[in-house]
C-alpha cells in the first residue's frame, strides 16, 4: 500500500503528472476576481472567504479525472485489482495520495492567496483549518465521482457534474468558517459540523468507490 | 497445486458468449486456449482471473492464486523499467526484481523510461511482472504479441521455468510458442447458445 502510494506521488510529480497544476489554476482564480470585481478592497475583504473556498475547490476538480483514468487506460487498474491489495485500501491510499499532491499544497498556499484577496487579519488561521478539515472530504468525493466515471472517454465534464453538488455541504460549511472567522464571530458549529462531513466521506465512501470500480470493471 | 474449471458459463457486455467450458491443469503443466477473434478467451481469462463474475460454473481456486496478464501492460511510461518493476515486487509482497530482469534480458534498460522503450520492450517489461508475482497460476492473454523470434523463446523459457517450479499457465495465442509439453484446448465447441439473461443485471439490457 505504501508502495502504491509512493507510485502516485511520484507519477503526480513526474513529468506530465499535473502537480502543481491545481495550485496554479487556484491562483489564477484568485487573481482574477479582482479584475472582475473592481479595486473595491472593502467588497473583497468581504468575499474573499468564499473565493478562497471556491476557488480551492475547483482546483481540486482539476485533477480528479487523473486518480483512475491513467491507470485504466494502460492496464495498471486491471493489475491492481488481482494485487493481494483490498479494492477499498487502494481506493482510499489513491485519495490519499491526491491530497497529498493537490489539496495539501492549497491548504498551504491560500494565506498567501489571500493577500491577494485583501483578507482580514483575524480570518487566516480558520480560513487553513476550515481547508486542513475539508479538502480531504473534496479528495475522497471526488474519487467516487472518478470511480463512477472510469472507462468513460473524455468522462472529465460527467465527473464534475457528477462529483460537484456532492461538494456542497463541504463547501458551505468551510467557506462559512472562514468567512465567521473573518468577521470574528463564533465558528466551532460550522468547524464540528466540516469535520463531521470529512469523518464520514472517509469512512463510508472508499466502500462506495470500490464497489463501483469492482462493477466498471467487469 | 490444480485449477480445475468446470460447467463455466462467461458473458461480455451481457451477452453470453461460452458456456459448458470444463478443464483442468495441474501443477507443472500449460494450457493453450484456442479459438478463431471474438470467442471468448480474453473473457474467459478475466473470468478465471477474477476480474468479472461467471454466469454459473464453478473456479476451482481462488483469486489470490492468480496472476493476470491482459492486452496491455499496465507500464506508466514517466516511471524506470526499475520503478515500473519494483512497485508490482511490492504490491505483491515479493521484493525482488532480479529473477525477472534474467527471466526477460531487462538488465540493459533498466534506468530508461518506461515510455521510451519499443513495443516489444514493453511486452516483456509487461511479461516480466508475471514472474514478480510470485503467484501459482500465470493467466496469459495473448502474451506473444509484438515479441520477436529471441523474446517468444526468452517468454517460453519463463514459463518453462514457471512450470519446473510447481506453477501452471493458462493462455491465450495464436502462434506457436515451442511448449511441447502444453496442451490445447479448442473454444470453438463451447460457443454458447442461449442469448437470454434472466436476472437482475438482464433487466437492463
Amino acid at each position: 500500500m505504501i508502495a502504491l502510494l509512493i507510485r502516485d506521488i511520484r507519477l503526480a510529480v513526474r513529468a506530465g503528472g499535473g502537480f502543481g497544476l491545481g495550485l496554479a489554476f487556484f491562483l489564477i482564480v484568485v487573481a482574477l476576481v479582482p479584475f472582475g470585481v473592481g479595486p473595491q478592497s472593502a467588497l473583497l475583504a468581504k468575499i474573499a472567504a468564499g473565493i478562497l473556498w471556491l476557488g480551492a475547490l475547483l482546483a481540486c476538480l482539476l485533477s480528479l479525472d487523473r486518480i483512475f483514468a491513467l491507470d485504466w487506460e494502460d492496464g495498471s487498474l486491471d493489475l491492481l485489482a488481482t494485487a493481494p491489495v483490498p479494492m477499498e485500501a487502494a481506493v482510499s491510499v489513491k485519495a490519499f495520495a491526491h491530497w497529498l499532491t493537490t489539496g495539501l499544497p492549497l491548504v498551504l498556499a491560500a494565506p498567501v492567496f489571500g493577500l491577494l484577496l485583501n483578507l482580514p487579519g483575524p480570518g487566516y488561521g480558520p480560513l487553513v483549518v476550515s481547508l486542513l478539515l475539508g479538502t480531504p472530504a473534496l479528495s475522497v468525493i471526488g474519487t467516487f465521482g472518478a470511480a463512477l466515471t472510469v472507462g468513460i472517454k473524455r468522462g472529465g465534464l460527467l465527473l464534475s457534474l457528477l462529483v460537484l453538488p456532492l461538494y456542497v455541504p463541504t463547501l458551505i460549511f468551510g467557506a462559512e468558517v472562514a468567512r465567521r472567522g473573518a468577521e470574528e464571530m463564533a465558528y466551532h458549529t460550522p468547524l464540528l459540523m466540516l469535520a463531521g462531513i470529512t469523518c464520514g466521506a472517509i469512512a463510508l465512501l472508499p466502500f462506495a468507490s470500490a464497489a463501483v470500480l469492482r462493477v466498471n470493471l467487469r | 497445486m490444480e485449477l480445475n474449471v468446470s460447467e463455466l458459463a462467461v458473458a461480455r457486455g451481457g451477452v453470453p458468449v461460452l458456456e459448458g467450458v470444463s478443464f483442468s491443469v495441474s501443477a507443472g503443466e500449460a494450457l493453450v486456449l484456442r479459438g478463431p477473434n471474438g470467442c471468448g478467451k480474453t473473457t474467459l481469462l478475466r473470468t478465471v482471473a477474477g476480474l468479472q463474475p461467471a454466469l454459473s460454473g464453478v473456479i476451482g481456486l481462488e483469486r489470490e492464486a492468480m496472476a493476470y496478464a491482459g492486452h496491455s501492460d499496465g507500464i506508466k511510461a514517466v516511471l524506470s523499467v526499475r520503478e515500473n518493476l519494483q512497485f508490482w515486487a511490492d504490491v505483491f509482497g515479493t521484493g525482488t526484481i532480479d529473477p525477472a530482469l534474467a527471466a526477460f534480458d531487462l538488465h540493459g534498460l533498466i534506468d530508461r523510461p518506461a515510455g521510451a522503450l519499443s513495443a516489444g520492450q514493453k511486452r516483456r517489461l509487461g511479461l516480466a511482472r508475471m514472474v514478480v508475482t510470485g503467484r501459482p497460476v500465470w493467466v496469459l492473454d495473448e502474451p506473444t504479441v509484438s515479441l520477436d523470434m529471441d523474446a517468444v523463446a526468452m517468454f517460453a523459457g519463463a514459463v518453462r521455468t514457471h512450470l519446473a517450479g510447481g506453477g501452471l499457465a493458462l493462455m491465450a495465442t495464436h502462434i506457436d510458442l515451442g511448449l511441447d509439453e502444453a496442451r490445447v484446448l479448442d473454444m470453438r465447441p463451447f460457443k454458447a447458445k442461449a442469448p437470454s439473461i434472466d436476472d437482475f443485471d438482464g433487466a437492463f439490457l
